[in-house]
């Protein structure tokens, strides 16, 4: 190897050139109309979330009080008495919680059978249009179906026992459950994707080391498209934590948690309570506590959460095609759903 | 010259071959048809041991009803290079990747003829077994998107009958990891930090992290398919000489789409046209003396 001297720059004094910027002038009509439309429709997209943030920022901000956030909810007609929303902010955490467990692990499954495994064709079509039902299903008709479900006599002890024996059906496992369906096709989505996106030479140097194709998935696949489950899952999340229709057929109407026994976190997911979109419907004018106050201030509340999941979203996204190996990244392989237990 | 490139691996050539008809020309002084492989290759010594892993018999190979492979019949031995040469569509991949039953991945893909490993049916053998005796380098490096030790190590031969769970990261892995990165050439380039992602390595070091890879299962056979067709001349040429040093441990097959690399590295080509193996011999035979019209013409450049 020559090692030449490299000049840093071009001479001083010489022009520089740079690419000019694009002109609409010469192009023909139907071009430019076109182009500024796509400007004004993002534009006013801009605007559009930017009022909302904005709005619920001023409303928020001007109810939002640190009590609020840490005081349960109360019955009390006399707005000063009727508390905060904690209960919510935990039931919004233990529903979303309880779905993402449920759906992260099933979704991840059914997307690796689906893109690795897919035979029978006809039960892979199968399986294909019942994740696009449920994708569009409306999740108040998901939730009528859950309670059908979740009444049934075996699976009273995921809820409630009227003194009858009949079962009440609502409790925060049931619309946990119901939650996860709801998420399952996107996390099936964004893991398929994924997946899809590997290029074939990777599973063949797995097969070709003689690997099987359960190992090549587990130990190389999914740890690759990392990232992408964990869009998904997140993506997931914030379905669930903005659904309301679930929530009001599969919680129960209280707004405080209401455990059933006494084994501390079973009984809580057994027992009916609220989350921040019930107690924003409740507390809105259509619902029976009609304050509007809190209700924006919980709805400020859960606009920030799921902008931070949104937040989340993008950040795995952007660095989906890195290779990870910071602290955060080595937390989120805890995540069972791509464990590497057997690693080497 | 570059003091970057390696210099050439010298051999004596001690050639006699059953399965190919003695060289016609017998005149010492005679001038064989010199081709541009020809000047740029020194004498080599044969390897000592030579001693046969697989025999390719009478083999037919098709994808759905397109008969790919005609009729091939080799043998591939240990303590040699067999380089398979041919256009592209001559169905030297196919024969190669046949080798250790890749060609099954395709859904449509059929076959006829018998490949033995170490006189046993291929086909009767389990198949990741097989795969993991006869290991394979790809056209482009793939390495796994993880670190470059974690990369060998899941090519490690798994060890049974150790109750439990193995813990990660014995000395044992650890050791075995080193060596395979040693054989392949990787590991003074790499030592320092093979916690490092295995694809901010650079192409050729790529390959060499995959030919490690596919050494750590502790192969019979190393099937190369093209090995060096997407790396530049350093890397190929530090490729090359691996390919050489490794023939005595590993049967190497190799399939080129270069004339000159087959006839750097190999000591048998195998000239396939079409499906059906043209010519086989040593590859001084085949690159000076060639008895097919085919075989001159291809390595002539009429033709491929």
């Amino acid at each position: 190897m020559s090692t030449a001297q490299l000049a840093s720059a071009p001479p001083s004094g010489s022009t520089i050139a740079r690419a000019p910027r694009e002109r609409t002038n010469s192009w023909p009509l139907v071009d430019r109309v076109g182009y500024w439309l796509c400007w004004t429709v993002g534009i006013s997209l801009c605007l559009i979330a930017l009022a909302i943030v904005l709005f619920m920022l001023i409303k928020g901000i001007s109810y939002l009080r640190p009590s609020l956030l840490v005081r349960s909810p109360a019955p009390s007609q006399v707005q000063s008495q009727s508390g905060g929303f904690l209960d919510p902010i935990e039931g919004t955490l233990l529903v979303a919680g309880l779905g993402t467990v449920i759906a992260a692990p099933l979704g991840v499954a059914i997307a690796a059978w689906l893109s690795e495994y897919a035979r029978p064709a006809w039960l892979a079509r199968t399986v294909e249009s019942a994740l696009e039902i449920i994708a569009g299903a409306p999740s108040v008709v998901l939730a009528l179906f859950g309670l059908l479900i979740f009444a049934q006599n075996f699976l009273g002890f995921l809820s409630q026992r009227a003194a009858s024996g009949a079962v009440y059906g609502r409790s925060f496992f049931a619309a946990g459950a119901i939650m996860a369906v709801l998420a399952l096709p996107l996390i099936v989505g964004a893991t398929r994707e994924g997946l899809a996106q590997l290029p074939d030479r990777l599973r063949e140097a797995s097969f070709a080391l003689g690997r099987t194709r359960a190992t090549t998935i587990r130990r190389v696949l999914l740890p690759a498209i990392r990232a992408d489950i964990a869009t998904g899952t997140v993506l997931g999340m914030g379905r669930i934590i903005g659904d309301t229709a679930i929530i009001r057929i599969l919680l129960g109407a209280a707004l405080t948690i209401q455990p059933v026994g006494h084994v501390p976190l079973i009984g809580a997911l057994r027992g009916t309570g609220s989350t921040l979109t019930s107690y924003v419907y409740e507390n809105s004018p259509a619902g029976e506590g009609n304050a509007p106050q809190k209700a924006y201030a919980a709805a400020f509340v859960l606009l920030l959460i799921v902008l931070f999941l949104n937040g989340i979203v993008t950040w795995l996204t952007n660095r989906g095609g890195q290779s990870e190996r910071g602290g955060l990244s080595r937390a989120f392989r805890l995540i069972p759903y791509w464990s590497r237990l057997n690693g080497p | 010259m570059d003091p970057m490139m390696p210099p050439p691996v010298r051999r004596i050539a001690i050639d006699r071959d059953p399965y190919v008809a003695p060289p016609r020309s017998t005149g010492n002084g005679a001038t064989p048809a010199t081709t541009i492989a020809t000047r740029l290759r020194a004498p080599r010594a044969v390897s000592a041991h030579i001693r046969e892993r697989m025999r390719v018999e009478s083999v037919w190979l098709a994808y759905g009803d397109n008969w790919v492979v005609r009729d091939v019949s080799l043998p591939v031995r240990q303590g040699e290079v067999l380089a398979m040469i041919g256009a592209s569509g001559s169905g030297k991949t196919t024969l190669l990747r046949s080798l250790n039953r890749l060609t099954e991945i395709t859904a449509a893909a059929a076959r006829s003829g018998q490949i033995t490993l170490d006189g046993q049916d291929i086909h009767e053998l389990e198949v990741n077994d097989l795969r993991r005796r006869v290991t394979m380098v790809f056209q482009q490096p793939n390495p796994f998107p993880m670190s470059i030790f974690d990369n060998v190590a899941y090519a490690l031969a798994e060890r049974p009958g150790r109750g439990g769970r193995r813990r990660r990261r014995s000395s044992e892995i650890e050791h075995a990891v080193a060596d395979a990165l040693h054989r392949a050439g990787l590991y003074d380039e790499v030592a320092d930090d093979l916690e490092r992602s295995a694809l901010r390595l650079s192409g050729g070091q790529q390959q060499r992290l995959c030919i490690a890879r596919a050494l750590a299962a502790e192969p019979e056979v190393l099937l190369l398919d093209e090995p060096c067709s997407a790396l530049d001349p350093i890397s190929t040429a530090t490729i090359e000489e691996l390919i050489v040093e490794l023939r005595d441990s590993v049967a190497i097959v190799i399939v080129t789409h270069n004339l000159q690399q087959a006839f750097r590295v190999a000591d048998h080509v195998a000239f396939m046209h079409l499906g059906e193996l043209v010519e086989y011999g040593t590859s001084t035979q085949v690159f000076d003396q060639p008895t097919k019209e085919r075989t001159r013409d291809y390595i002539s450049g009429a033709f491929g």
